[in-house]
């Protein structure tokens, strides 16, 4: 792309079902703390712009762009929030830099699922008002409708998904920042409650708390602050029509496309060659198939096969959610698509841990905004 | 312009239109309920205002003594650094007479939001309440107030266990 620009500063809080010691502001703030201390910058001074993302519905407050600043050192600095996914965020902050208007851009994410009492009702808000709402029906059905098709028309089973999960909740348990570790074997996960056939208890990623800042630079600024930028090297994102009547049930054209977009911005000719590792959404377990499918990684309907065969695995040929991903680790409502850009930063520089997977240069994120929206982004970061 | 028009053109539509379902329309009733984590700064705060006391903290590096309490300074991006006890008197910083309640019914005696500058914050800031206890006519900016505590027994780590401030 015309203008290089590098991750140069992560921070994150650990990922927890209930923080009730802290306000919102004071999780995002040792998010941004960390962040800024990574990055050896001093937000007062030297960063130009702050991009976040939030909805107002999830945090309960209207215009929520007006409490960003405090908490990220963004007062009387240039504020935007996007309800959109991290990614969109990253976009964003990524375009200000790249455009030249700036060289410096903190951006942020959260999660305070835990403080919506009644999120599910909220997520019915996302539903067409006159055609879908009056249903009454808890929005998980359209998860499970999604899985329904998907796996009648690509050929993935219920084993395949419970594979994703016992993966995912193993990975999660050499993270120390992911929420729902666990040793799970994939019978156990197929045994589990049924909540939208066939969408059972373990398919779906249980929410967590946490706040992610991620600092962007230019590349003059990069280099003069550390010896391992993460180089955004392509960026893309799609939304596909809403409609719940008239979309394609068992495909994600949105990632398709949003990964395209990366591709190309990247000029990526083949994701399985170039790309060393992925954290691509795992909101419900069959959507990590059918993300690494739409993205380029397999054939459509290989996906539940490539995973039997162990190539998604932290040792595989393409690790996936080596962190645990949103099964593992908590889903974070949009805050969850940064997390994934996190994973992959951390992993280009060689700081993720105990998962840490070894010789990697180039990694995918890929984030979706969740049911009932078609709205997918995706970024290529290499070292 | 509109003076000089009659009649629009176009179908005018009366309630009992919507009322005898001439015209369709669909509603829905919102049910978004929180539960906001107070966390550190702001649930020590509640708490301090259930025990009758205002509460602020002061940032060594810029000197400001401010409430509402924060966990860091948004100006030095650091921590605070004290908690300071305050008294319940103030200063009128601004106020407005408020001839509408905020679920839009009509008021003939006003109700008085104003921003009390706290004795003791430095540079002067101050919290969000009401004034009471005081005619309308009479309240002006700078005029000296303080906080007209509810009893122990109803308070419950909330604003309102200010009932309002009146003058002094
Ligand atoms: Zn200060």
């Amino acid at each position: 792309m015309s203008q290089e620009v590098a991750i140069v500063g992560i921070g994150y809080t650990s990922f927890r079902p209930l923080t009730p010691e802290v306000s919102y502001k004071e999780l995002v703030y040792e998010a941004a703390v960390k962040a800024y201390e990574d990055a050896g910058l001093d937000p007062r001074s030297d960063v130009d712009s702050i991009v976040s993302v939030a909805e107002d519905f999830t945090e309960g407050t209207s215009i929520f762009d007006e409490y960003v600043p405090d908490q990220l050192g963004g007062m009387l600095k240039p504020n935007v929030t996007i309800p959109g996914d991290g990614i969109h965020g990253l976009a964003t902050a990524y375009m200000q830099i790249a455009s030249g208007i700036v060289d410096v851009v903190a951006v942020e994410a959260h999660s305070k699922a835990s403080n919506v009492l009644t999120l599910p009702r909220i997520t019915a808000y996302a539903m067409d008002p006159v055609l879908n709402r009056p249903l009454r029906a808890n929005p998980v059905f359209i998860a499970g409708m999604e899985m329904n098709r998907y796996l009648y028309t690509s050929g993935a089973t219920r084993e395949h998904c419970a594979l994703v999960v016992a993966k995912n909740k193993r990975n999660a348990l050499l993270n120390p920042a992911a929420a729902f570790g666990a040793a799970l074997e994939p019978d156990q996960a197929l045994d589990s409650e049924m909540v939208a056939y066939p969408l059972s208890v373990v398919d779906i990623s249980p929410h967590a708390d946490g706040a992610i800042v991620v600092v962007l630079a230019s590349a003059e600024v990069a280099q003069s602050l550390t010896d391992v930028p993460i180089w955004i090297r392509g960026i893309g994102w799609c939304n596909d029509s809403p409609s719940l009547e008239n979309r394609a049930w068992g495909r994600a054209i949105y990632a398709e496309e949003a990964g395209r977009m990366a591709y190309r911005t990247a000029g990526i000719r083949n994701a399985m060659d170039e790309i060393d590792l992925a954290e691509i959404d795992d909101a419900y377990s069959y959507k990590e198939l059918q993300h690494l499918e739409a993205l380029g990684f397999c054939e459509y309907g290989r996906g539940g096969f490539l995973t039997a065969d162990g190539v998604t695995e932290i040792e595989g040929a393409l690790p996936v959610n080596a962190s645990g991903g949103s099964i593992g680790g908590g889903h974070l409502l949009d805050a969850s698509g940064l997390r994934a850009v996190v994973e992959v930063a951390l992993q280009l520089r060689g700081e993720a841990g105990a998962h840490q997977i070894p010789g990697v240069e180039t990694g995918l994120a890929f984030g979706w905004r969740g049911v009932p929206s078609t709205s997918g982004a995706a970024v290529i970061l290499s070292s | 312009m509109t003076v000089k028009i009659d009649k629009f053109p176009g179908v005018y539509l009366h309630e009992s239109d919507f009322e005898q379902g001439r015209v369709l329309y669909n509603t829905w009733d919102p049910q978004a309920q929180y539960a906001w984590d107070a966390g550190i700064a702001i649930g020590r705060y509640l708490s301090e205002l259930k025990q009758g006391h205002l509460v602020g903290v002061r940032c060594n590096q810029c000197r400001r003594t401010v409430v509402p309490p924060r966990a860091f300074c948004e100006w030095c991006f650091r921590p605070m650094d004290d908690w300071v006890n305050l008294p319940d008197t103030g200063t009128v910083n601004t106020f407005s007479l408020c001839y509408v309640t905020w679920d839009m019914q009509y008021l003939t005696e006003p109700q008085i939001p104003a921003v009390i500058d706290i004795d003791g914050t430095r540079p002067s800031v101050g919290i969000m309440h009401l004034l009471g206890d005081v005619d309308p006519k009479k309240v002006h900016i700078g005029m000296r107030v303080q906080a007209v505590w509810k009893p122990e027994e109803e308070r419950t780590g909330s604003i309102l266990d200010i009932r309002h401030f009146k003058p002094v």
